[in-house]
């Protein structure tokens, strides 16, 4: 370990922290009985995901018609939520395998947690195309099976059908990563638990035992999946977006899409990892772990993306303007200054205005102006969800149909309710793994820990280690 | 793995550094490592230990075009073999349609096929109960693993003057 310190690292793991200590901190938040904070956020989200069920219930119950789709506005807030809940998720896939590929160190203080959020994220981004078929109970025939009506095949040129496959190869592909490297950790769980405890820790952990070779195995296997999850995450939101760019829509049928849809997924599930976190490090007390660089080098991706996202917003009034194709010019007019104008403007407030103030590095440093700016965001990727689906579809070629669309009390209560569904999913999380990976923070303790390198670091901390294998060397 | 139990001899050492270095003596005294224990993966450490690369990749490879072949096949089949329809007057064969769901084939197949393979070679299964020699392995200390289920008293003293020499912090002995 005595390679040369650069400048530019930062510290990611303060605290003076030993091995032990680490797995001290992380473990705990899983052993000790929950806090009061817990116990009274945990009821709120319960209480949210228990309006979930019952207004999905109504639903099925009663029909899509308690919904405030109508036929000219057929996708509503179900699929702006589907697709809010989406963007959301791909954060975690980003931190996880694309800065792995990047070797970037930050992201093992919140990988683990960010890959949870992905995972919760797609389950309640999964409920709303399922919801909105009407009859759920016929929803497995968007899979492809051997079937008594021919068989009749589905439609492999639907974009619709491409997000099926896309949305559950995502869903699969991230649990087995997420849990893969989650086996470790449990297994430390596992061997400070005693009782009940130690025997659903010991199901849970698969029977890891530290082997070398297993080790190896296992980061061959992360690195890999890593290397699958990354085309894997820019395809599926780019699938999402062919949903609509592959339609005959103005206002949706446009090239640029994909790679606008991408960039507001990492946007968006930034902003819900920074709204995650600074809650998580607070009540959990990881500020040693999650530490202001980390929050720091988040809050610098979500000034690049949603920089992006407003490049790509004024790119695609450019391109209507350009088109002279007046059906074109109309949409973008009508989605500025029609009826959803206020929501037009929420959205360009909140996804390109409010994040340029991270160029200032006290404000991307505060807790408090990222917390209130990170729901800022994810108002405004709903928002422009809201405004691709709802606006484009309630001025369509036939005036005749023109219409207005404003959610029921169920599909407010589904949203919000996926929103509690979230948390509580999240919050159960918390209590049962630690919400940091601990093998990963231990490998990068030398190189990121504060006694290493910064301005705390201890002289003799390097040198104490290699004196050791010098003294070993000297001594064979 | 044989159902009859092994006598284990074992060395902790406190930092991966000893560990490493240990390991390095160990291999220049032909002494046979049965394994070694560690709480995250030390790196530098396989070459030392004599590990070959995995060849877990090779078999993600493998799997991926499997999937690729299955689920462009499949789909050629269903629909210009099986039941041909005529969608938007499209071709029977819409091969650039094919592109997205052939992709995630090809990445669900190769995920899938690599995990499940992992967690088979390493013997993992959910049930499965751990062979463990010390519980703070997962924690914070690195174990240097000898079996002498059949070894002399001369050996096992050898692999004790070697854990003395390289700086274990303990050695215990344990029947696995």
């Amino acid at each position: 370990m005595s390679q040369p310190v650069a400048p530019v690292r930062h510290v990611l793991i303060e605290g003076n922290k030993s091995y032990h200590q680490i797995s001290e901190d992380l473990c705990v938040p899983t052993e000790r009985a929950p806090s009061r904070e817990w116990i009274l956020a945990f009821s709120v989200a319960s209480a949210f995901t228990a309006l979930y069920v019952f207004a999905v219930v109504w639903t099925i119950w009663k029909g899509i018609g308690e919904w405030g789709a109508n036929r000219t506005i057929n996708w509503a807030w179900d699929i702006t939520n589907f697709v809010w809940w989406i963007g959301i998720g791909h954060a975690g896939t980003l931190i996880s395998a694309i800065l792995l590929l990047f070797r970037q160190r930050w992201r093992t203080g919140v990988n683990r947690a960010a890959e949870a959020m992905t995972i919760f994220a797609v389950v309640c981004a999964g409920q709303f195309p399922l919801i909105h078929m009407g009859r759920l109970w016929l929803a497995f025939f968007i899979f492809p099976f051997p079937n008594t009506r021919g068989p009749l095949w589905v439609n492999f040129n639907s974009p619709l059908l491409w997000d099926v496959f896309a949305i559950s190869t995502y869903f699969t592909v991230s649990l087995l990563f997420w849990y893969t490297g989650l086996v470790p950790d449990l297994a430390t769980v596992r061997d400070r638990a005693a009782g009940f405890r130690k025997k659903m820790y010991e199901i849970f952990s698969f029977g890891w035992t530290g082997s070398a070779k297993h080790w190896q195995r296992w980061e061959s296997l992360s690195l890999i999946l890593a290397g699958l999850s990354t085309p894997l995450v820019l395809s599926v939101h780019t699938i999402v977006s062919f949903d609509f760019a592959t339609s005959v829509i103005p206002g949706w049928h446009t090239t640029i899409f994909p790679p606008y849809f991408v960039a507001g997924a990492i946007f968006s599930g930034f902003a819900m990892v920074q709204t995650l976190m600074v809650i998580t490090r607070k009540v959990l007390r990881l500020e040693q772990y999650i530490t202001i660089n980390h929050i720091d080098s988040m809050n610098k991706v979500i000034v690049l993306t949603g920089t992006i996202v407003g490049v790509a917003y004024l790119t695609e009034l450019f391109i209507a303007w350009y088109s002279g194709y007046i059906y074109e010019q109309f949409a973008f007019y009508n989605r500025v200054f029609g009826v959803y104008w206020w929501s037009y403007f929420g959205m360009m407030f909140c996804n390109v205005i409010s994040p340029q103030l991270f160029w200032s590095r006290r404000i991307r440093r505060s807790i408090w102006w990222t917390f209130f700016l990170s729901i800022v965001v994810n108002i405004g990727m709903w928002f422009e969800r809201f405004v691709i689906i709802a606006t484009t579809l309630a001025r369509d070629y036939l005036p005749s149909s023109w219409s207005y669309y404003s959610p029921t009390w169920v599909e407010i209560s589904i949203f919000t309710g996926t929103i509690g569904l979230f948390f509580f999913l999240f919050m159960i999380f918390t209590r049962l793994a630690p919400v940091v990976a601990i093998a990963e923070v231990k490998a990068i303790l030398k190189v990121a820990g504060d006694q290493y390198i910064g301005p705390k670091a201890r002289k003799d901390a390097h040198h104490q280690v290699q004196q050791v294998a010098e003294k070993q060397e000297e001594k064979n | 793995m044989s159902a009859e139990s092994k006598k284990v001899l074992y060395g902790l050492y406190n930092d991966e550094e000893e560990l490493k270095s240990a390991v390095k003596t160990a291999r220049q005294r032909h002494l046979d490592i049965m394994d070694v224990f560690t709480p995250f993966p030390v790196h530098g450490l396989d070459p030392i230990l004599g590990l070959k690369e995995s060849r877990l990749h090779i078999l993600g490879f493998i799997y991926g075009a499997i999937g690729a072949l299955f689920g462009f096949l499949f789909m050629s089949w269903a629909l210009a073999k099986d039941w041909p329809i005529l969608f938007g007057g499209k071709p029977y064969w819409p091969v650039p349609s094919f592109i997205p769901i052939t992709f995630e084939m090809t990445v669900l197949f190769s995920a899938w096929g690599m995990t499940l393979t992992f967690y088979t070679i390493c013997g993992m299964w959910p049930g499965v109960k751990a062979k463990i020699l010390d519980n703070r392995i997962s924690d914070d200390k690195f174990c240097i693993a000898f079996d002498v289920t059949e070894a002399g008293q001369r050996e096992v003293s050898d692999f004790k003057e070697f854990f003395h020499r390289t700086g274990a912090a303990e050695v215990h002995e344990k029947a696995l």
